[in-house]
């Protein structure tokens, strides 16, 4: 189940895998993704008119949810963008105006409801993260990014509240990774950042990439990291806590350079982070590379 | 997508066509008062203030189909004339040069020094004349108002709309093949070298922090590429050096512009299905092109100055044997303006388009209305 996000790239694998859906579909997604909940996997598809929810085989659409429209167009641009699960109930969805929606989704049917509108970002929301690994107690469950560069740390019990806020340095973060307290975070001048989540705390800079960042990618059980750039390459890496110290490091493993290619997705193929894959801007084509 | 976008795309493909346009009269040795006629016609057009009005208001990008088309009139701005072969190169050179400056650019910002070093490039075509070089300052200041404070995801935004346009599109350019930034497969060339965009450090080294912020460990890493550090930002100011070199002209009179269409684009089956099927958009395109080309003065060739084809092949052989084997999927299919429906809305744009009239080349009609419909039809 590969799901890159990109602006590019959604509207290649939607109208590819799901011809009846494009078809359908009123306008061009904007990003797709899979949230994987206990009881049901629902297909979110975000546009500049706003959010659709799918049964994970396209057949059937369970919600719409509409941006607000003005007519005529505003300077700035009105979309959603940044999708993911958290706690097992929820659908988080950004917009271009900063605000982060929460939508409560039951175990089946279309009773889907917006509970939440959380209003910490005053830019537009770029990418969304939930814990992917183990999750202790009290700790943060959910990583919300903007285009400032600043991000939000969530804790979501019944409620949605606010760890904490890491402030910006004047770059985009362009897509957010949360793994076993961990936050990855990679911006638009080709740096990694790693941070705590519980108290935001700077643990590790990379400079990874020599342009934009447009995808990060964790494998949850070995918590080995992947990042795609607009300078051709995915660079492997590998995360990991010191039993010692508790320091967390990141090692570098692996480069792979896709020739000529501005990557805008990249996921790993399989939680042990074995194989990967890939796709850029023109590339009408999903590249998979594989451990041998 | 980003509704910011129409300006840049705009300027940029038009100071391309400019270049393409000032190496071609000077290949076809065109006298020299006639070839600056010519590019300060073109040039007045293009800056015309209602023109800039409305292309600096917020919208969406529209059609390939409905932008060449306001191109095809700005071509034809003064007494030079183009073929439709010639017309339909200089327009595949200009978007491929574009596409490349935008997929090269190193930061998503840099768009904006693209765009100055087109415009310091169509001010220097006109420095003996102050009253176009006032209206090409105040859309410089137009620029530097609406896009100097813009963050670098506002950037992104506009840069992925732009490249959304371009995408598919592989003509091979030959003087990009010659300079190996192109491949024969018509992709372009993206260099794992070089200096890092400014802001970004040279990739290859780790920095690890404990939890009071103090570093305890620093590791190297080799990421497969050999770059270095820039020596500097370009100038975002009126007058500045850009430091950048996309945007600024290619061509001179020994590199001739040529592109060679075979294998060129790949279609995915969505395409073809766009072209078929009615285009829902046409009427908002209509609305487009009436509201733009109603600020498009065109001066009229008066009767003592004599006008001239431009040809953007070597010879006239050349030009009819590209016409005729232009391959379907690349031909620019014009809008077809159905006579039948929306007559209101089409006596609108046919009555400014009479304001474009072509006078040397005789026509043989019934009305003034048919005339026109006829002459839009023919693009």
């Amino acid at each position: 189940s590969l799901l890159s996000t990109s602006p590019f790239f959604p509207l290649l694998y939607v109208t590819a895998n799901y011809p009846m859906l494009a078809a359908t579909a009123p306008f061009p997604p904007f990003q797709a993704s899979w949230c994987v909940l206990p009881s049901r996997v629902l297909l979110v598809l975000t546009s500049q008119k706003g959010i659709q929810m799918y049964e994970s085989d396209g057949s059937i659409m369970v919600y719409w949810h509409a941006l607000d429209v003005l007519e005529p167009p505003p300077a700035q641009a009105v979309f959603a963008r940044g999708i993911a699960a958290a706690s097992g109930r929820f659908i988080c969805v950004g917009t271009s105006s900063g605000l982060v929606l929460v939508f409560d989704i039951p175990s089946k049917g279309t009773n889907i409801t917006l509970s939440e509108v959380l209003q910490e970002h005053r830019d537009s929301i770029t990418d969304i993260a939930s814990e992917v690994g183990e999750n202790p107690d009290g700790a943060a469950d959910l990583v919300t990014a903007d285009d400032s560069g600043a991000l939000c740390v969530w804790r979501s019990k019944e409620e949605f509240s606010l760890l904490t806020k890491i402030s910006a340095f004047g770059w985009t973060c362009s897509s957010v990774k949360l793994w076993n307290g961990v936050i990855a975070a990679g911006y638009g001048n080709g740096q990694i950042r790693l941070y705590e989540a519980t108290s935001g705390a700077l643990r590790a800079t990379v400079s990874a990439h020599a342009r934009w960042i447009y995808a990060l990618d964790v494998a949850p059980l070995t918590g080995k990291l992947l990042s795609g750039a607009e300078d051709s390459y995915v660079q492997i890496w590998k995360l990991s806590r010191s039993p010692d110290t508790g320091d967390i490091e990141i090692e570098h493993c692996h480069s792979e350079c896709v020739t000529d290619t501005q990557l805008c997705g990249a996921r790993f193929c399989d939680p042990e982070g074995n194989s990967f894959a890939a796709t850029g801007y023109d590339l009408s084509e999903i590249v998979r590379y594989g451990q041998v | 997508m980003s509704a910011r976008t129409l300006p840049l795309l705009f300027l940029n493909l038009g100071g391309e066509m400019l270049y393409i346009l000032d190496q071609r009269l000077r290949a076809q040795s065109i006298p020299g008062e006639k070839a600056r006629k010519v590019m300060n016609d073109i040039i007045t057009t293009m800056f015309n203030k209602k023109f800039m009005e409305e292309l600096f208001k917020p919208q969406e990008l529209y059609s390939k189909k409905a932008l060449r088309t306001v191109y095809d009139r700005l071509a034809h701005a003064s007494i030079m004339r183009l073929n439709q072969a010639s017309m339909d190169k200089l327009y595949d050179l200009m978007t491929m040069a574009f596409k490349y400056q935008v997929l090269l650019c190193p930061r998503p910002k840099d768009i904006l020094l693209v765009t100055f070093n087109h415009l310091d490039a169509i001010k220097d075509f006109i420095r003996d004349s102050p009253n176009i070089l006032n209206q090409v300052d105040e859309t410089f200041r137009q620029l530097i108002d609406m896009y100097s404070c813009l963050s670098a995801g506002e950037f992104q935004l506009i840069r992925q709309t732009l490249l959304i346009f371009f995408q598919d599109m592989h003509i091979r350019v030959s003087i990009f093949l010659k300079d190996k930034v192109q491949n024969s497969n018509g992709r372009f060339v993206l260099p794992i070298s070089g200096p890092v965009p400014w802001g970004t450090e040279v990739p290859g080294l780790i920095r690890m922090f404990n939890c009071n912020g103090d570093e305890v460990k620093r590791v190297e890493f080799t990421n497969g590429g050999n770059y270095i550090s820039p020596q500097r930002e370009g100038s975002f100011d009126l007058y500045g050096d850009r430091v950048l070199k996309l945007g600024t002209n290619m061509y001179s009179v020994s590199r001739p512009v040529e592109t060679h269409m075979s294998g060129a684009s790949k279609s995915l089956a969505s395409h073809t299905k766009e072209n078929a099927a009615p285009n829902p958009l046409a009427k908002e395109e209509l609305n487009f092109l009436a509201r733009l080309m109603g600020g498009l003065e065109i001066k009229k060739p008066n009767g003592s100055e004599p006008g001239f084809r431009l040809n953007l092949f070597t010879t006239d052989e050349e030009e009819e044997h590209a016409a005729l084997t232009r391959p379907e999927e690349l031909s620019y299919k014009v809008i077809n303006i159905q006579a039948t429906q929306d007559q209101q809305q089409n006596e609108e744009l046919a009555r400014i388009m009479g304001e474009f009239e072509v006078t040397d080349q005789p026509r043989q009609s019934t009305s003034k209305g048919d005339d026109l419909l006829a002459m839009m039809d023919e693009l």
